[in-house]
């Protein structure tokens, strides 16, 4: 969609990527922008990466906003309901 | 009747003497002809794109199709190279326009060059075209939903700045397709755009479709809007056969 607005930030955890092997997530990008995949125009997209193993150590999703909003919904229910510390 | 064509990848020199991959489609005929070069949303070296490429050489174009983000190494995909990029802020101006010279410098060393070059861009390709027009000795610009031509530079992008302040400096006749639905550029922003073109006595011309949003040139996608994507490529064809054609 061309409004460029994406946020980036560190995370610690592990995702499983190219050729189905795991890795140590270090990084994840969110924008929203044309899929390269997902049938729609425009899409939430989530990148969980480890750059210092190059662009492939990614794990892609994208997802319709709606469905971006209710996974983002159900992530906070979840960490509310195991009673996970919240963000430093 | 049919124009035999034929598509490879090649190597080009891009800014700071990088090489670069590129995709180049090309008629096979000796006919002196017009290059096109198209440049890459910031998603990236995407199929679409070069579809494109393959259309411009059906019609008599030599063209090709700069991978911007070749320096991500030579086996990364597309969409991968395409998300590191982003995660760094996008690539600067300064380094776009070394790699779109050096695909320019490309097409008018072919033996089939009639001296003449065009650029065209969707999307994030629509605004660095514009500044290409501006900034790049070549005949012809064509912007198709270009966002942020003008308007703020976004957080985390700060490659991004608007490059409406260059119009007076542009060099070349410009076309401009943009849907009355898209949000990036607004109706309001392409007006401002116009505005700045017509103040600063560029030849240009603006074409703008109503119940068209962003991207409705992509066969692909939800966003395609055949009647007008189909008139688009009429003024694409009529644009160039003024501009750089002969």
């Amino acid at each position: 969609m061309c409004t460029y607005i994406t946020e980036t930030l560190p995370v610690q955890g592990s995702a499983k990527g190219p050729a189905g092997t795991w890795f140590r997530a270090t990084d994840v990008s969110v924008y929203f922008d044309h899929p390269v995949h997902a049938l729609a125009d425009h899409t939430l997209n989530i990148d969980v990466r480890r750059p210092a193993d190059g662009p492939a150590a990614r794990v892609a999703v994208e997802l319709t906003a709606e469905s971006a909003r209710a996974l983002a919904e159900a992530i906070l229910r979840v960490l509310e309901l195991t009673a996970a510390p919240p963000a430093a | 009747m049919d124009t035999p064509i034929a598509a490879e990848t090649v190597e080009i020199t891009g800014h700071d003497g990088a090489t670069l991959e590129a995709y180049a489609a090309r008629p096979r005929t000796d006919a002196k002809r017009a290059g096109v070069v198209l440049i890459h949303h910031l998603p990236g070296y995407d199929r679409e794109t070069r579809e494109f490429a393959l259309r411009f050489a059906d019609r008599g174009y030599d063209a090709i199709v700069p991978n911007l983000y070749s320096r991500e190494g030579k086996d990364v995909s597309p969409d991968d190279a395409a998300a590191a990029v982003r995660a760094r802020g996008g690539v600067a101006d300064e380094q776009v326009m070394g790699d779109v010279r050096g695909a320019v410098d490309w097409l008018r060393a072919l033996d089939t060059s009639n001296g003449k070059v065009a650029v065209i861009g969707h999307c994030s390709g629509g605004r660095q075209t514009y500044l290409a027009s501006a900034v790049l000795p070549i005949d012809a610009a064509i912007v198709c939903d270009g966002g942020l031509i003008t308007g703020e530079t976004p957080p985390q992008m700060s490659s991004m700045v608007p490059v409406i302040d260059r119009t007076p400096e542009i060099s070349c006749p410009l076309l401009g397709l943009f849907g009355n639905d898209d949000q990036f550029p607004t109706p309001a922003q392409v007006d401002e755009i116009e505005q700045a073109l017509k103040d600063a006595g560029k030849d240009y011309g603006f074409h703008r479709y109503d119940g068209a949003g962003h991207a409705f040139f992509g066969p692909d996608r939800p966003a395609y809007r055949v009647e007008a994507a189909l008139d688009g490529w009429d003024r694409i064809w009529a644009f160039l056969d003024r501009t750089v054609k002969g």
